[in-house]
């Protein structure tokens, strides 16, 4: 029997169970890339203004950290500037949930032992993790590719960038498939992945933000720290500009290298254990831990104090170029035209500074989505009915629960708000609109919590799809605010996301009307939740 | 004085699933009280409308005096729950769990939860992710029984526990009965609740179909006997209380004994020279087979589909009525 029997059998049954996320994952990849093109060629549809985009990309250093690097005017290739790194961070992330889900979540469940018992190889479970991935990424890579062709851009740039995507994933395939080993839990393995990613992200950061312009002015030559990442490989391809096949080969050569890290590395341990020891805890628990509200906190720290920290540098890095931006986009009339549409007659910069905040605040209305679906995955995991059992209200902990996620979505977004102000003002030394961003950003949390209040109603009245609703509530509102302009959206649709009706602080002054509406709005929905949260049965999935 | 339980006619559907059909159930306080079915009976249902998690669709339950969903919160200061399979906080030590649930229901006894985990042979420090089923139920069980209450609900409390940790079990509680606890225990092992249990009710497919003391129920009980001998066992199908005999060759033999007639049998056995003898007490699944004329989880046609055992079952099947008599 070889160590890989049984992998073609195992790789079915991820295929079947994994067929409705991965397709979603390819979908949102493919939607995302498709909007992020449809978007560049309308906004930058003369070649002059294509010249302005690059020479600003090149020249702006928070632009080089947080896109990458500019790679002449080529149509295609601005696309590239504006949409591979998120798109391929999207990728790296469904590599690595998916790599977690079948080996290490597998072990957490105990279904390894079961398949470990049968006639399976030892390294078939990984494998067959490892291909379905794989063929994920390759399906990502080849959405990417057709987006591009149905855009209208260059064949070969095309295919380069699909398979510099699909690399991406394959890579962070790998990766997750060694921190599965090192971790004991799902979730540590998951979190281990994705600090691997960030560093990924912050030294391709360092390497073109160090980089240096070239003498056309349009092009960026990465430092060498851009070489360390494979993020940063992804982007040298340059697609659309250069076309580097030859760097393709880093993928598939490091990807090889840390499978056979991980295939070994899974000969080191027994099933279930990782190679990192838990540490052992305290043998009573402390002050906070003995009321109910305690252990919601206990559950949600780690959510927010990673959210925060995540939010805060990402507005850091907005508040940064906010100035430079204002400027470019003064400079360019679809962009203008765009900015406009928020509201009559403001500067262009503090447009920019409430285009960005509402952007920021639908991103931090996903740690209140998740704080609050924490909930549902209490009650379908079982750890809600022994707490019911005993002398706790239901209202009360549902109340524990709301209070740590209304108060964690004030204090990250207000976190959020001042890394922004904060960055904007050293950058400027403009200290009244750096107030106008914090501003910006406290006005959208009655936004925020009236999402959440639909997360809650759906969490009281079908408690079996309330994941499904909060995510697609989020992912709409994502969707409305961030392509509606662009997709000319009827006024009607706009206004079925919150984040509509924030006034676009600070281009324009705050006012009390739609503040209230939406507090009430969530008010209503959660008190409607609430309500049929303690009237209906406990739905334990089983 | 009024039974810690009183339900009558409980219902429960889930979409068009009766999963509760009228359930009778009575417990008296002070009594441990067994409460038997095969898996899928509605068993765990039952319970959690008890205990207020699941809104009954019909019928009346008191329980302690209360109503289970009105006054949910007040009647959990006064009991303890164990569930059946216990789902804990994966990055939670033990310890941290046992004080938080004990916590939450009112109060914990120090010395007694030092002492309980003691004797569970629990490690406190380790992670509940860690921990086996068999160290999670026993979590639970720490939990529960370092609280000081009137009444313990206990689903399947035993299932993953070694026997050794069986036996601290059944200590744990006798302990708390004599101190005038009520204890409803729901199992699927009849031998476990002959052991510990008052008086029992026996669940299947959503009804009550047998309660009472266990002396009233011991028509139910037979005992499995495999033996094998020197001499030639002669003829043990026509001793009185022997039923489904099965003789391999004529030093071997399995058959059941109704309790009553065990002795009889026992001494027609000594005198053919035992080489080796095994009595097993009957499960709970091989009484309802024998009892009701099917297996309870798959229903009439699989039991005629059955070939030796079915036929077997069914001929003594008519022993409902025969069993009803005795």
């Amino acid at each position: 029997m070889s160590a890989l029997t049984g992998t073609g059998r195992l790789l079915r049954l991820a295929v079947r169970r994994d067929r409705i996320v991965v397709p979603c994952w390819l979908a949102a990849v493919a939607g995302l890339g498709a909007g992020t093109v449809g978007g560049v060629a309308s906004l930058y549809a003369t070649a002059e203004e294509r010249a302005t985009a690059a020479a600003f990309t090149a020249a702006s250093v928070p632009s080089r950290a947080f896109s990458g690097p500019a790679s002449g005017t080529e149509p295609g290739a601005i696309a590239l500037v504006e949409a591979f790194l998120v798109l391929a961070i999207l990728v790296a992330l469904m590599s690595i949930q998916a790599v977690v889900r079948h080996t290490r979540r597998d072990e957490e469940a105990g279904r390894a032992e079961l398949l470990g018992s049968a006639v399976v190889g030892r390294q078939a479970r990984l494998a067959a993790a490892l291909l379905l991935a794989a063929g994920a990424s390759l399906g990502a890579g080849v959405a990417f590719a057709l987006v591009l062709l149905a855009g209208g851009l260059a064949t070969t740039g095309s295919v380069a960038a699909g398979a510099a995507l699909a690399g991406v994933g394959l890579v962070f395939a790998a990766v997750a498939a060694v921190t599965a080993q090192v971790f004991a839990s799902g979730r540590a393995a998951t979190a281990g992945a994705a600090a691997v990613l960030g560093v990924a992200f912050r030294l391709r950061a360092v390497g073109d933000a160090g980089g240096e312009v070239a003498a056309s002015g349009v092009e960026l030559t990465s430092a060498w720290p851009s070489w360390l990442s494979p993020l940063g490989w992804g982007q040298q391809v340059r697609a659309f500009h250069q076309d580097r096949w030859a760097v393709l080969a880093l993928f598939p050569a490091l990807t090889l290298l840390l499978a056979a890290l991980a295939a070994w590395l899974g000969t080191r341990r027994d099933v279930g254990a990782g190679l990192v020891p838990d540490r052992p805890g305290p043998a009573v628990a402390g002050r906070l831990l003995r009321r109910h509200a305690g252990l919601a906190w206990r559950l949600h720290r780690s959510t927010l104090v990673g959210w925060s920290v995540g939010m805060a540098v990402v507005a850091a890095a907005f508040g940064a170029i906010g100035d430079e931006a204002g400027e470019f986009a003064a400079a360019t009339e679809e962009l203008q035209r765009a900015l406009g549409q928020l509201a009559d007659g403001g500067a262009m910069t503090e447009l920019f500074l409430a285009f960005t905040m509402s952007f920021l605040a639908v991103a931090a209305a996903g740690f209140t989505v998740q704080t609050l679906l924490r909930m549902r995955i209490e009650e379908a995991d079982g750890r809600l009915e022994p707490l019911l059992a005993a002398a706790v209200a239901r209202t009360g902990w549902l109340g524990g629960h709301l209070a740590i996620a209304a108060v964690g979505t004030v204090v990250l977004l207000g976190a959020t708000g001042s890394a922004g102000a904060v960055a904007f003002g050293a950058v400027t030394g403009d200290w009244s609109t750096a107030g106008g961003v914090l501003r910006a950003a406290l006005v959208q949390i009655p936004a925020v919590l009236a999402l959440g209040g639909v997360v809650v109603l759906a969490f009281g009245v079908a408690p079996r799809q309330a994941s499904a609703i909060g995510w697609a509530a989020l992912a709409a509102s994502l969707v409305v605010g961030q392509l509606g302009a662009l997709f000319e959206l009827p006024q009607a649709v706009l206004n079925l996301s919150p984040f509509t009706h924030v006034p676009a602080v600070p281009a324009e002054a705050f006012r009390w009307e739609p503040t209230v509406w939406l507090l009430g709005a969530a008010l209503v929905q959660t008190a409607v939740g609430a309500v049929a949260f303690r009237r209906r049965d406990l739905a334990i999935a089983a | 004085m009024t039974p810690a339980i009183h339900a009558r006619g409980l219902v429960k559907t889930f979409g068009t699933t009766r999963a509760l059909d009228g359930v009778d159930l009575t417990v008296a306080t002070g009594e441990v009280h067994g409460f038997l079915g095969p898996n899928g009976a509605g068993k765990s249902t039952t319970i959690r409308v008890l205990l207020g998690l699941l809104r009954r669709d019909g019928g009346e339950v008191t329980l302690l005096g209360g109503d289970p969903w009105r006054d949910a919160v007040a009647l959990h200061r006064r009991l303890a729950y164990v569930p059946g399979d216990v789902h804990l906080w994966p990055n939670l030590s033990g310890g941290e769990a046992i004080d938080l649930l004990g916590d939450l229901r009112g109060g914990i006894d120090r010395r007694r939860r030092d002492a309980l985990i003691e004797r569970f042979a629990l490690d406190p420090t380790k992670r509940c992710r860690t921990y086996s089923k068999g160290n999670r139920q026993k979590v639970a069980l720490v939990a529960a029984f370092a609280s000081d209450v009137e009444m313990y609900v206990l689903d399947e409390p035993t299932s993953g526990l070694d026997p050794l940790m069986e036996a601290v079990f059944q200590d744990v509680v006798a302990e708390a009965t004599a101190d005038g606890s009520t204890v409803l225990l729901s199992s699927h092992i009849l031998a476990e609740a002959e052991r510990l249990c008052d008086r029992v009710s026996i669940i299947r497919d959503g009804r009550i179909v047998e309660s009472g003391t266990l002396a009233d129920l011991r028509h139910l009980t037979r005992t499995n006997v495999h033996v094998t001998t020197r001499d030639p066992l002669g003829t043990l199908a026509g001793l009185p209380g022997v039923h489904d005999l099965v003789a391999a060759d004529p030093t071997d033999a399995s058959f059941e004994v109704d309790t009553d007639h065990l002795g009889a049998v026992l001494r027609h056995l000594t005198d053919r020279d035992v080489v080796t003898l095994t009595c097993t007490p009957p499960t709970l699944e091989e009484l309802f087979l024998r009892h009701y004329g099917d297996a309870p989880d798959d229903g009439g046609r699989d039991a005629e589909a059955r070939p030796a055992t079915a036929a077997g079952a069914t001929g003594a099947g008519g022993a409902a009525d025969a069993g009803g008599a005795a």
